[in-house]
């Protein structure tokens, strides 16, 4: 059969049912497989969107999101989205075409080294050599991108070989040699760390995208619950814990409520679970944490002790890992009492820092009241994909999320445009759900050519577009840090947001009036088909609180 | 760290951190790697990415066809080696990863010494070049060419010795290394 038609074989052996691409010289032949293959194939409008779409199809549903481009810009365009990926550990699987072997390294038209390019943001990428390798390339791939810390792998395949005719039979197991990720936690390690908790006063559960990935929630929330532990997440783990719940800080880091900030900064013992101690976390290393031991959680064993040394590590799956300690944690009988004193201190913080905002006196919309308005009126079900900005931590912060996989976001990253293709892709995986996008003015037009997929294929997503004029977060920075010297950041009169949605084939709204945005929001959602509510907010509003760039907890404004 | 079933009573305060510390010293890495095109690319992007510093490097075929042994010398105390290893791993074409301890292992290299030397001083490099048991290579009117193995240290005494004659030209092929005493790969 044609190496192409294994493709197709492959993608349905790997239960792949929807692929996000746009076809060109190079993939021709692939683009001919599609055709009769059975396999759904949505076609977007910049590569780009195809693959923030498959990123936000594998945040939603946990399985491997596909992606597929032509050689040279249209594989270039998906450099962003798998840096995206890289960044978040996001599963996925890029196809690429490439000239035909005889052109390559002839600067032949449409040749791009793409695997050259993306060599630093790939988890694992291959350029195929001989056609009898295609079966075994496509198998790894999806392996490697769906197991141990998730990632983007990459697939390049010359128009030639894709052409050629090779034997298929089908593969059930892969065979690296060099890939053996290590899933079960070390027992000894894990006792250690059980008698750690134990023997804190003022512990704290630190928790990212890792325990998502790992759909640990469960294992986490019996943790959790096994005492009273504390519990915060970074922007990647918001609903890994359920909010609100009363052992529930809220986010830490940047834009973090002081609570999860303060609760770090006087721990004696951090449990990070698929953490990553990241800068927007930390502020200044060397003030971080400066009382707490750590025990770190992680399936990369590269994370451990890179920017925090560990006390105790332990590498593995977080699922296995915390529902073992929990085993070992209530086997101790700890004494509950012992932290006391630590949960008055951090009610005290709650009480006294709640997350808030001066709401208008007049109709004029806060950008937090929005947030607040789609949390009412979503009552928090919503599967809610964001940009990159201000409206996306006025989103971590007010929306709560009961679940994981219902926050899809550009965390590591933070790539401006991926909402609305993520939010396209969370809507085809989870086609029974409410999906918003909750978009920043600026962000959106970098992919909005998206909405004609959307409106095409009967994609319902509903964009709720926190319009304020600015990109806003850089306002905000310069703002503060610049002596508002206003460098840029005016996004201007144009588009007019209610026609475009109308010319892509969606319905547009615009609100101004506070009081009637809970109902635009309604009609919104109880309208067929994608829609744009542009919801017009204060202009110059900051993100609050905050840790200055490089600075401690201590440090927080606002 | 202990056997966390010994210890009688347990204090948070004795715990001590684990890794990503400078370990001060000069590591040999011996890396077995699939024979895949562009493994030794990803190895350099990865060090150019995160900042490591390659001292020296060689690449060679195995007794295995499918696999070469990429030996690279890193200085410890400007790296934290583990790190290092760590990220290494994390290339699906990294089979196996030795960090050799260079007191505990036998290395050696080839380095070409070209010199200055007119027929009075000739004689002299010959001499240093016997007990350094290296080799007279070429000789020329104006010039000698001398072959030395050895680890490191031998090589870099070498070139202390010669270079006040007028080093024209030295190559070094990096060191290899295998561990004293054991038979295994
Ligand atoms: C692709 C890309 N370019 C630039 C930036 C830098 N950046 C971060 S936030 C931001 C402003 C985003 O504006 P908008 O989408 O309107 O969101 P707002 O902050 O106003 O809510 C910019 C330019 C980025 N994150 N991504
Ligand atoms: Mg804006």
């Amino acid at each position: 059969m044609r190496a192409v038609e294994a493709i197709m074989q492959c993608l349905k052996a790997e239960e792949v049912d929807v692929i996000f691409g746009l076809p060109g010289g190079a993939n021709l032949p692939t683009y001919d497989a599609i055709y009769d293959s059975g396999i759904r194939h949505i076609l977007v409008r910049h590569e780009a969107g195809g693959g923030h779409a498959a990123e936000g199809y594998a945040k939603a549903t946990g399985k491997v999101g596909v992606s597929l481009a032509t050689s040279g810009p249209g594989a270039t365009n998906l450099v962003t989205p798998i840096a995206d990926a890289m960044m978040d550990s996001v599963p996925t699987v890029f196809i690429t075409g490439q000239v035909r072997t005889d052109l390559l390294g002839t600067d032949g038209f449409q040749e791009a080294d793409i695997t050259g390019i993306t060599m630093p943001i790939v988890k694992h990428s291959v350029m195929i050599r001989d056609p009898r390798d295609i079966p075994s390339a496509i198998h790894e791939a999806f392996h490697v991108a769906s197991t141990g810390r998730p990632g983007p792998v990459l697939v390049d395949v010359p128009q030639d070989l894709s052409r050629a005719d090779i034997d298929y039979e089908p593969i059930t197991s892969v065979d690296l040699p060099g890939y053996q990720p290590t899933t079960s936690g070390n027992a000894k390690q894990i006792r250690l760390a059980a008698r750690a908790l134990a023997n804190a006063k003022r512990p704290v559960l630190y928790v990212g995208g890792g325990v998502v990935n790992s759909n640990a929630s469960e294992q986490l929330r019996e943790l959790a619950l096994s005492d009273k532990f504390p519990v915060t997440a970074t922007l990647m783990g918001l609903g890994a814990f359920p909010a609100p719940h009363e052992q529930w800080l809220g986010m830490l880091g940047m834009h973090g409520t002081r609570a999860a900030n303060y609760a770090m900064d006087e721990a004696d013992l951090i449990v990070a679970i698929g953490a990553r101690f990241d800068d927007r976390i930390t502020g200044k290393l060397d003030e971080f944490a400066p009382h707490a031991k750590f025990i770190h959680i992680d399936i990369d064993p590269a994370e451990i002790s890179k920017n925090v040394p560990a006390h105790i590590p332990i590498v593995g799956d977080a699922k296995d890992i915390l529902g073992k300690l929990s085993t070992e944690y209530k086997a101790l009988n700890a004494e509950p009492a012992r932290m006391n004193e630590w949960w008055s201190k951090i009610t005290g913080w709650r009480e006294q820092y709640p997350l808030g905002y001066e709401d208008s006196a007049d109709s004029e919309i806060k950008p937090q009241f929005m947030i607040q308005e789609m949390l009412r009126v979503t009552e928090g079900q919503a599967i809610v994909s964001s940009d990159v900005g201000q409206h996306q931590m006025w989103t971590a912060q007010y929306y709560d999320f009961p679940e994981p996989r219902r926050w899809i976001n550009s965390g590591g990253a933070g790539t401006m445009g991926f909402g609305l293709p993520a939010a396209m892709g969370a809507q085809v995986g989870c086609p029974d759900d409410l999906v918003v996008c909750l978009a920043g003015d600026g962000s959106l037009q970098m992919n909005i050519h998206e909405l004609a997929t959307c409106a095409d294929n009967d994609i319902p997503v509903k964009i709720f577009l926190m319009n304020n004029g600015f990109l806003g977060m850089v306002r905000q920075w310069q703002e503060l840090f610049w002596d508002r010297r206003y460098s840029a950041v005016d996004t201007g009169k144009h588009p007019d947001w209610v026609k475009l949605a109308d010319a892509y084939g969606a319905t547009g709204m615009q609100v101004t009036d506070k009081t009637q945005l809970g109902d635009a929001f309604k009609e919104a959602i109880e309208t067929e088909g994608p829609v744009l509510v542009d919801v017009r907010v204060t202009p110059e509003e900051n993100t609050y609180p905050m840790i200055p760039a490089g600075q401690a907890a201590r440090d927080m404004v606002g | 760290m202990g056997d966390p079933g010994t210890k009688e009573v347990f204090r948070l305060e004795d715990l001590e951190a684990t890794g990503g510390r400078l370990m001060g010293r000069k590591h040999v890495l011996s890396i077995l790697v699939e024979n895949e095109p562009g493994v030794l690319a990803r190895i350099a992007g990865l060090f150019a990415r995160r900042g490591y510093n390659i001292n020296t490097l060689a690449v060679g075929p195995t007794d295995d066809d499918q696999v070469s042994r990429i030996t690279m010398t890193i200085d410890g105390a400007e790296h934290p080696i583990d790190q290092v290893t760590k990220q290494l791993h994390k290339l699906v074409h990294v089979l196996k990863i030795r960090d050799l301890d260079p007191n505990e292992s036998v290395r050696r290299e080839l380095a070409l010494f070209k010199v200055e030397a007119d027929a009075h001083v000739r004689q002299e490099i010959v001499q240093l070049t016997e007990i350094f048991k290296g080799r007279v290579v070429d000789v020329a009117r104006r010039s000698i060419t001398v072959e030395i193995t050895g680890d490191d240290e031998k090589i870099e005494g070498f070139e202390q010795l010669v270079r006040p004659f007028g080093l024209i030209e030295m190559v070094r092929t990096g060191e290899i290394a295998v561990q004293r005493g054991r038979a295994e790969t």
